[in-house]
């Protein structure tokens, strides 16, 4: 459960050594700026996530349906056959309840904790989900194989990002 | 040498300065299809195992390699990931064949460079935080001050490195690979912007994104494969010291490409290279870089490499052709693809598939890469085809 973290940290050099000058350091921090080309297949899972609609592609020699999309069917070695839509209702696959944050910070007592979950989506092959996370669920409440509902922004809201689904929850 | 290993398949992506409609994993896809389809392997699991060169800075994830299987066909498979250039991924390959265990070996390179909005930044960070990023200097002033020495203690001139820009603009024309083909004169490239004196805008390639997959094979899976087989007689990679400032005659000389091609030639059985390769592709990531190479590699005496580019020498048509394919300064940079570059062109021109640029009764080609700045690596590798 989540409560205050002890640390085992191990024994270092003390900060007095380095305010003091008896140690040297450098210090900098990374400054990179990065476009990835979303491509073909993903480029249209935002487009279509924009319009509130979850999409994959079916590959015809294994007859799997692959959200998120990719051309080819890494399996099958070919370039997959086509565009189909999946509901956006699925199955929780696995979970965790996170209690630290993403900069490793403690999430405050009081404070819900985060919770990742991947969905296996309705209409996608079993077995095949997209990770996001669950919402409006008491988190002692999660079971995997809960179904769940996606809760998507307002149209005026979504940007073409998984994050156009707020969260899935129960229903 | 080991066993004989032999390159039994190529396959590439086009090659454009910016890429948008696909993103990596689809760009590397088209080129493994065509790989394994040029090669006569219908699906990748008849593949032992995978090598992939990437740079982590470069593609703006860490751990890159775990990015790497689905589009080479090898999920579930034995992966490998060199941070390095295309050879020497190739190197990796190779000696994965030749332990006897693997038959058929794929290796990869890509660029996504039109992706990093920032690029010398990354280059910046390649660049010691002690001794040089303190300085707030744009990191290619070490190639100015490269030049610089290099022209001062060769004789070679200016003019000289513009006509390597040229040459290798206009080779490129010939090449449907290539991105930067034109025709430029040698006022053109000496009146470009200065940008890091000696170092003038047009004596810098531009980069371009692109993928290329190479198929591997033993000398027994090679003779029932569908091509001819490219076999890789010598391969050798070197490295000088870190420090700019106590590199051995920096600038002058580059030690790391003399110490590669040794090594390559040593493999090889070559004791006189000019006489015993037909032709190289030969890093020219700035003009004066073809010239200086030449020289370390041994294909022509110290400070003569600008003489005989302006006598014709290294020209299509020449008695050595060099950079037919119109190198980096003609082609585009492909950053860790550089050096698989290089060796598509001597595959396929070896192969006779070269199109309008194909040079003549070609039996033995050089490949030659430079990691970039600011390293001091080098890597090359020697190809023939059966006499
Ligand atoms: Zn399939």
């Amino acid at each position: 459960m989540s409560g205050v973290e002890k640390v085992y940290g191990g024994t270092g050099l003390s900060a007095s050594q380095v305010e003091d000058g008896s140690i040297f350091v450098e210090h900098d921090a990374l400054d990179c700026e990065y476009t990835w080309d979303a491509g073909v297949a993903i480029g249209r899972y935002l487009q279509e996530l924009k319009n509130g609609r979850i999409i994959g592609r079916e590959c015809d020699e294994c007859r799997r349906i692959l959200v998120p999309p990719r051309m080819f069917c890494e399996i099958c070695w070919r370039p997959n056959d086509r565009w189909v839509y999946v509901k956006d209702t699925g199955t929780v696959n696995t979970f965790s309840i996170c209690y630290v944050n993403w900069d490793a910070s403690r999430i405050e007592p009081g404070h819900p904790p985060h919770l990742p979950a991947v969905i296996e989506l309705d209409g996608a092959t079993k077995m095949i989900g997209i990770m996001h996370i669950l919402g409006e669920v008491d988190p002692q409440a999660i079971k995997i194989g809960m179904k769940v509902k996606a809760v998507w922004k307002p149209e005026e809201e979504r940007t073409g990002a998984i994050t156009d689904i707020k969260y899935f929850k129960p229903y | 040498m080991g066993k004989r290993v032999a390159i039994v398949g190529i396959g590439y992506s086009t090659f454009r300065t910016t890429s948008q409609d696909v993103n990596y994993r689809e760009m590397i896809f088209d080129a493994a299809f065509k790989c394994y389809e040029d090669a006569g392997v219908k699906h990748p699991r008849e593949i032992d195992a995978f090598v992939a060169t990437s740079e982590d800075f470069m593609e703006g994830v860490s751990i890159a390699d775990e990015y790497v299987p689905d589009q080479l066909g090898a999920a579930t498979r034995p992966v490998e990931s060199i941070t390095g250039d295309g050879i020497q991924g190739l190197a990796a390959a190779l000696m994965q064949v030749q332990t006897g265990q693997l038959n058929l070996v794929a290796a990869s390179s890509f660029s996504k460079a039109s992706n990093v909005i920032d690029y010398y930044n990354v280059v910046s960070y390649a660049c010691d935080p002690t001794y040089i990023r303190p300085l707030k200097e744009h990191p290619y002033f070490i190639a100015g001050l490269e030049m610089m020495k290099y022209l001062h203690g060769t004789g070679t001139t200016k003019e000289q490195c513009a006509k390597v820009a040229v040459k290798n603009k206009e080779n490129a024309l010939d090449n449907p690979n290539a991105a930067y083909g034109s025709l430029v004169s040698v006022e053109d490239v000496l009146n470009s912007p200065m940008r890091f004196d000696p170092l003038g805008l047009l004596d810098t390639c531009g980069d371009i994104d692109g993928a290329i997959v190479l198929l591997l094979a033993s000398e027994e899976k090679a003779r029932e494969l569908n091509k001819e087989p490219i076999w890789i007689n010598g391969i050798g990679w070197g490295t000088d010291t870190p420090n700019l400032d106590s590199r051995i005659n920096f600038g002058a000389e580059a030690q790391y490409a003399k110490l590669a091609g040794q090594k390559a030639y040593k493999m090889a059985g070559i004791k006189s290279p000019k006489n015993e390769i037909d032709f190289a592709e030969v890093d020219d990531t700035f003009t004066y870089k073809e010239l200086q190479h030449l020289e370390a590699l041994d294909i022509c005496a110290p400070g003569d490499a600008g003489k005989l580019l302006e006598q014709g020498a290294f020209s299509s048509k020449g008695t050595f052709p060099v950079n037919v394919s119109g190198g980096s300064l003609g082609m585009g940079y492909s950053h860790e693809a550089n050096g698989t570059q290089k060796v598509m062109e001597i595959v396929l021109q070896l192969r006779g598939e070269a199109g309008k640029r194909q040079l003549d009764g070609v039996k033995t080609g050089l490949a030659f890469a430079w990691r970039g700045i600011p390293t001091a690596t080098g890597a090359a590798v020697i190809l023939s085809k059966d006499k």
